[in-house]
């Protein structure tokens, strides 16, 4: 009898839903950079770790204070800065001209996304070379360099946020009459720009990549130079003094775009 | 101005979907067409405005669009296609933009639409921000603004629910009573083509031809929800279909 009873209590359903819904956790990316460095300083201090593997981070927070104390910091920072304007704008504005252009017209279409492919994956470090014998040795093969590495992921993003466009919306607008321009100008293009903005992004981190391999060749000032100098005479302190300002290089352009995705893309549900 | 549909076939491939559609639509009329799934019916409102072209026959305007009109032949689309990046103002501001309609004018004619479709209140709201029904009414609104002569409405309460539908189909009467309009209406809710409907066409299942053309006298004004004699209407309207709307039905599961 009681073994029936104890049966027929009643049961609280267990939950099972919950999870796979980012949340904003704010203070998570501080915390862990701040463990990793925190790890270091005293692995490096008690010898844990020896001082070949690794600088101790006072040390290159110190020699990041001395290249700002001497002025060298912004030396390095306004030609590498420059270059990067340059390169990525150059490589970003037409990678999206001829992305736009691909994602509207077929034939350009057939005939440029197998060439876009073909160039994607050529390692542009490689051609170096033969951009110093193109554009000569000072500014100009840098920014190609540059400009070229941005050029095909900016195509390829943008292209694919064209044909992402909703179609019904392009019916719409041939519905009331929109002239062609009208339809590209109001529908397609704000339609692209969030594939744009992302594909922006990815752009923007190979631009600084390729800022350093741009300065391994007649570069006298820039992040790049600077670290190479400091890899080649094995000074690890200001080898990581140079990484670091690159991390923070990439989270500002990173942030933005965020920030140019706010404003632009606020109609975003 | 009238729009005449003149021996309209149809296919896609192999497969026939409109067989020999003849049909007049006269000015001041709402016109329903309804029919089974997979009949054709939104592939005959493309037809009628230019959105794509029939095998064979033709579609014809007879007579002139009325003055001002901008877009004789304007759709209504289910899914609304409403502009997520501009607020409802600037929805209707971008069907008339092109046509040279710009400031104190266009204002204008948007303050007035909105009026008509109640949203004064709504103009700087983006439509994330609304719910299905209101995004229809500024789809709607949207097409008013360009004076159509014409209104291609595809199926524009099928993605509301059933309350909201009721309201929308009392707004549209209201509308239709203020200044008479004359409009194609596809779909496939049959309250709706009794309710809205002069003149209901049913369409057979595919290939799709007229089976019968229902013509209901009652004006919209005095055609409340629940009529008996719209009811009744209602039932013939799907005695008709019924079977054809199961062989149908049946039929997609073959594919």
């Amino acid at each position: 009898m009681s073994d029936t009873s104890f049966a027929r209590q009643p049961l609280e359903v267990r939950f099972r839903g919950g999870g796979f819904a980012p949340k904003r956790r704010r203070w998570v990316g501080p915390a862990v950079f701040v463990v990793l460095i925190a790890l270091v300083e005293w692995g490096t201090r008690s010898g844990f770790i020896s001082a070949l593997t690794l600088p101790k981070p006072s040390d290159v927070l110190a020699t990041l204070i001395e290249l700002w104390q001497s002025g060298m910091f912004v030396k390095h920072m306004v030609p590498s800065l420059t270059r990067l304007a340059v390169g990525a704008a150059l490589g970003a504005s037409v990678g999206m001209g001829v992305g736009i252009l691909i994602g509207l017209f077929s034939y350009i279409r057939a005939g440029l996304v197998p060439l876009t492919a073909a160039i994607f994956p050529i390692p542009k470090i490689a051609l170096l070379p033969l951009f110093v014998i193109w554009f000569g040795i000072d500014e100009g093969s840098k920014y190609a360099l540059i400009a070229f590495g941005t050029f095909t992921p900016t195509v390829v993003a943008t292209y694919g946020a064209v044909d992402n466009v909703d179609r019904s919306l392009i019916r719409m607008g041939q519905s009331f009459g929109l002239s062609w321009m009208s339809i590209v100008r109001k529908i397609v293009l704000p339609g692209a720009m969030p594939g744009i903005l992302s594909g922006l992004r990815i752009s923007l981190a190979i631009a600084i990549i390729l800022l350093v391999a741009a300065e391994m060749l007649g570069a006298q000032y820039g992040i790049g130079a600077y670290i190479l100098e400091a890899g080649a005479l094995y000074d690890l302190e200001r080898l990581f003094a140079g990484v670091v300002i690159l991390s923070l290089l990439g989270v500002l352009t990173s942030g933005a775009i965020g920030l140019i995705e706010r404003r632009v893309l606020g109609w975003r549900s | 101005m009238d729009i005449r549909l003149d021996g309209i076939s149809h296919s896609y491939g192999e497969t026939e979907v409109l067989r020999d559609i003849s049909l007049d639509v006269a000015s001041g009329q709402i016109v329903c067409l309804v029919g089974p799934s997979g009949c054709g019916k939104s592939t005959l409102l493309r037809f009628l405005g230019g959105l794509e072209r029939p095998t064979s026959g033709r579609v014809l305007q007879l007579g002139v669009p009325p003055e001002g009109c901008l877009n004789p032949l304007t759709y209504v689309f289910q899914d609304f296609a409403l502009l997520p990046w501009r607020s409802v103002r600037g929805n209707i501001s971008l069907v008339l933009e092109d046509h040279g309609i710009r400031g104190a004018k266009a204002q204008e004619i948007i303050a007035d639409v909105l009026a008509r479709t109640k949203l004064t209140d709504f103009a700087k709201a983006l439509p994330k921000q609304l719910s299905g029904g209101m995004k229809q009414r500024v789809a709607i609104a949207r097409a008013l603004a360009v004076k159509p002569a014409v209104m291609l409405m595809d199926e524009p309460l099928s993605a509301l629910d059933s309350q909201t539908r009721e309201l929308l189909m009392d707004d549209l009467v209201a509308l239709w009573e203020r200044q008479p309009f004359t409009a194609v209406y596809v779909t496939h809710n049959l309250a709706e083509a009794v309710r809205l409907g002069h003149k209901i066409v049913v369409l057979s299942r595919r290939p799709g031809r007229i089976r019968e053309v229902v013509e209901i006298a009652k004006p919209l004004s005095q055609r409340a929800y629940a009529d008996a004699e719209l009811e009744q209407v209602q039932k013939h309207l799907w005695h008709l279909m019924r079977d054809e709307a199961r062989a149908a039905d049946e039929e997609l599961l073959h594919v």
